[in-house]
């Protein structure tokens, strides 16, 4: 989330004042406000960092040490043979769960993207009765949290035997209401009709048309709802709590809340569900570096419009 | 106009959501016939839904021992933590696994909601009983004798661990009964550490101490439930708890924490009242403290008695609408009793075997050197025969730990009482029932 606080509302403020010049109150207040502004930066991102960063002190110590030595700095360094540990439990369950949760998240949200790339673009692009209904329907979706539908769901999927599959967690998160509108609003803005006619024109079909010259000028908004969806399936949990009971197709959310769930137990656990975590928001981090950039202008142009 | 036109397509979403779960509960699935327990034609696989490490091991001995009946072991996280609620979902939805891991405290719950099958026309069932220490039989049977509705795995006979070092260092003698406990506490804190740590929020420990004083929270004739959170029994036990606390003889740190584990690394506190598995979970909450621990049975009520508590314990259960329940049934009496299933249980995953024969694993008769090479085993074995087969749990048993543990996280912060607390929870409890359309004597 700390990407959807560029400093640039600082900037502009500061220019104006510049031109305005004289106002000595302006002056007064101005350093004082960015001081302020920058504390609470500062505090904030101490407040989302301090977690991480115990995490990641917390995995290299070993279990003897974790409890006994300062839970902010390090102790003896042993995260790559924890890694190792970890890696080898249970002939390397967690390394199929992270397989599992990069097929759910990177597969579903690509088709997922794709699917709502193309609704929001017909929505918007196309004239038909009915359409703002079913836009509607769609934005009233965004208002049902997927929480609630895992239960009907479930039901849905043991009528057609479809529970404990790979499918029954993996069909639901195609579906992004968020994403549709998202493209309408970024397609209806930036795909001029002109170009689709001129596509028309040249003897592209609809198909094409979409493909080659609409989704090249909706890109940043693909890409945001790409990062959306990839994110909300990776950090979707109760899902796959309800519908899978197969411990080989468990999400790595998933498979560490159970381990979790037995600590109390099984103390050697807790250094697995530690070490785990630590090594489950890698792909996350990467993903959002990677596509960072397109994020934020697909966001600002969602909010402008 | 446009406003209208979206709470319409809400609605009807909702509507949709709401005519779609009705048609799916509608569908339940017919009780499984508890009278007939046959045998079924031909290969056979079961699904058992557990949360055990190390289970699919000893399925795999089942498994290669035989091939007609194949079970498959299916996971998720512990029972509270979703799989109880997955099994309701299931047997709502008609396909819940043949076979799974339940809690004795949640045994209740399943049994209301007329999810368990009763495996007593299943051969060899019934005869089991003499297998098993007596009071897990009374845990899967509610008392009826002629009904037996899951097979129990472990149990939690508790004891007292202390730390042997500091109480021979300081010349305090090992407290054997509760008053004695309260003097040596005082001697304890003297020192400047504590006796033990009051939980406020392991409501299934206290069950224990109350378990041990002869009480229960409830009684079941069949028909009616009555609960008796305050009982006298209770109320006696949270008196002796609320006294400690009140003269800050005991530490009140929230368990299972950091902190926690950390009061005892230091040696800070001295004694933890526990079952059974708590055993690995000293030796790798306090490392520091490798050697200087011993296990002896817990205090008593009066001079000379013999009662022990229990905390934890689960069964294995099959399910209504399991279509081969003589198999499951054979296959869950296996795996509480045989010796080689029970000593890989207990390597994997510290279960403490329900099965009288599992007392006498070789695994359980070994020094530890963690507990300075006494064979701690001996005295759970021992507290395990001491345990009272009346304790019943009741349906609600989320609800009773939730409301008694707010009650009990106000006592330790000088809001209100123990026995306050339990006041509140029976009547709490008693709403809960009949929330549920159960019956339930006021």
């Amino acid at each position: 989330m700390s990407t959807l606080t560029p400093t640039t509302p600082a900037k502009p403020a500061r220019g104006i004042r510049s031109i305005e010049g004289k106002a000595p109150r302006a002056q007064r207040e101005s350093p004082f406000a960015r001081v302020s502004a920058m504390i609470v930066m500062a505090v904030f991102t101490l407040y989302f960092l301090v977690p991480i960063w115990w995490l990641l002190v917390a995995a290299s110590k070993n279990r003897s040490q974790f409890n006994s030595t300062n839970p902010l700095w390090f102790a003896d360094f042993s995260l790559f043979e924890n890694i190792g540990n970890l890696v080898a439990y249970r002939d390397g369950v967690y390394l199929k769960w992270m397989l599992n949760s990069a097929l759910y998240a990177g597969v579903g949200a690509l088709v997922g993207t794709i699917i709502a790339g193309m609704c929001g673009y017909a929505l918007a692009k196309y004239n038909f009765p009915g359409r703002e209904l079913i836009f509607n329907v769609v934005l009233g979706g965004v208002l049902v949290p997927a929480t609630a539908l895992a239960l009907p769901l479930f039901l849905i999927f043991s009528q057609i035997s479809l529970t404990n599959t790979f499918w029954s967690v993996f069909l639901p998160s195609l579906v992004s209401p968020f994403g549709v509108y998202l493209a309408r609003i970024y397609a209806s803005a930036s795909v001029p009709d002109e170009l689709i006619e001129a596509a028309r024109l040249d003897g592209a079909g609809e198909l094409r048309t979409f493909f080659t010259v609409s989704v090249r000028m909706m890109v940043p908004a693909l890409v945001t709802v790409f990062l959306f969806q990839f994110v909300a399936i990776w950090n979707n949990f109760f899902l796959p709590l309800i519908m899978l009971r197969d411990e080989t197709l468990f999400p790595v959310t998933l498979g560490l809340y159970a381990w979790n769930s037995q600590v109390n137990q099984i103390p050697v656990l807790r250094d697995y569900v530690l070490i785990g975590a630590l090594l489950s928001i890698i792909p996350l981090i990467i993903i959002f570096l990677l596509l960072q950039r397109f994020w934020r202008n697909g966001l600002s142009a969602g909010s402008v419009k | 106009m446009q406003i209208k036109k979206r709470a319409a397509a809400v609605a009807l979403l909702t509507a949709a959501t709401v005519v779609l779960t009705g048609c799916a509960s509608g569908s339940t699935t017919s009780a499984g016939d508890a009278a007939a327990c046959e045998p079924s034609e031909g290969k056979v696989d079961l699904t058992f839904t557990t949360w055990i490490p190390g289970m699919e091991d000893a399925v795999k001995v089942w498994n290669d021992e035989n091939p007609d009946v194949q079970v498959k072991v299916q996971t998720g996280p512990n029972g509270n933590g979703g799989t109880y609620q997955n099994f309701f979902n299931q047997l709502k939805a008609g396909n819940a696994p043949d076979l799974g891991q339940i809690e004795y405290d949640a045994l209740p719950n399943f049994r209301v909601q007329d999810g368990l099958m009763d495996l007593a026309a299943c051969e060899g069932v019934l005869d089991a009983k003499n297998d098993f220490v007596d009071w897990t039989w009374g845990q899967v049977n509610f008392g009826e004798d002629d009904a037996v509705y899951a097979v129990p795995q472990d149990a939690g006979p508790m004891a007292m661990f202390y730390r042997t070092d500091l109480f021979e260092a300081n010349n305090i003698a090992i407290p054997t009964t509760w008053e004695e406990f309260a003097v040596a506490a005082e001697a304890v804190r003297a020192t400047g550490g504590y006796i033990t740590n009051f939980s406020q929020s392991d409501i299934n420990q206290f069950a224990g101490f109350v378990w041990q004083a002869g009480g229960s929270w409830f009684e079941n004739d069949g028909d009616n439930w009555t609960v008796d959170l305050a009982s006298p029994e209770s109320v006696k036990v949270a008196d002796y708890w609320q006294d400690l606390i009140d003269r800050d003889l005991v530490s009140t740190n929230p368990p299972w924490t950091d902190e926690w584990n950390n009061a005892y690394n230091t040696g800070s506190n001295w004694t933890w009242n526990s079952a059974a598995w708590g055993a690995n979970s000293i030796a790798s909450g306090a490392p520091d403290t490798s050697g200087k621990w011993s296990v002896a049975l817990s205090p008593q009520w009066a001079s000379g008695d013999n009662a022990a508590g229990n905390w934890g314990g689960s069964s294995t259960a099959v399910f209504k609408g399991s279509k081969h329940p003589y198999e499951a049934a054979q296959f869950a009496l296996w795996l509480n009793t045989s010796d080689e299933a029970l000593t890989m249980l207990n390597k994997s995953a510290n279960l403490y075997p329900a099965a009288k024969s599992g007392l006498e694993l070789p695994a359980l008769k070994e020094g530890i050197e963690f507990y300075g090479g006494q064979a701690i085993y001996d005295v759970f074995a021992e507290a395990s025969a001491q345990v009272s087969p009346d304790f019943i749990w009741g349906p609600t048993m989320t609800q009773v730990y939730n409301d008694t543990s707010d009650g009990f996280k106000g006592a330790v912060t000088g809001n209100g009482t123990l026995s306050d607390a339990l006041t509140s929870s029976q009547k709490s409890t008693i709403d809960a029932l009949e929330a549920q359309s159960i019956p339930v004597n006021k």
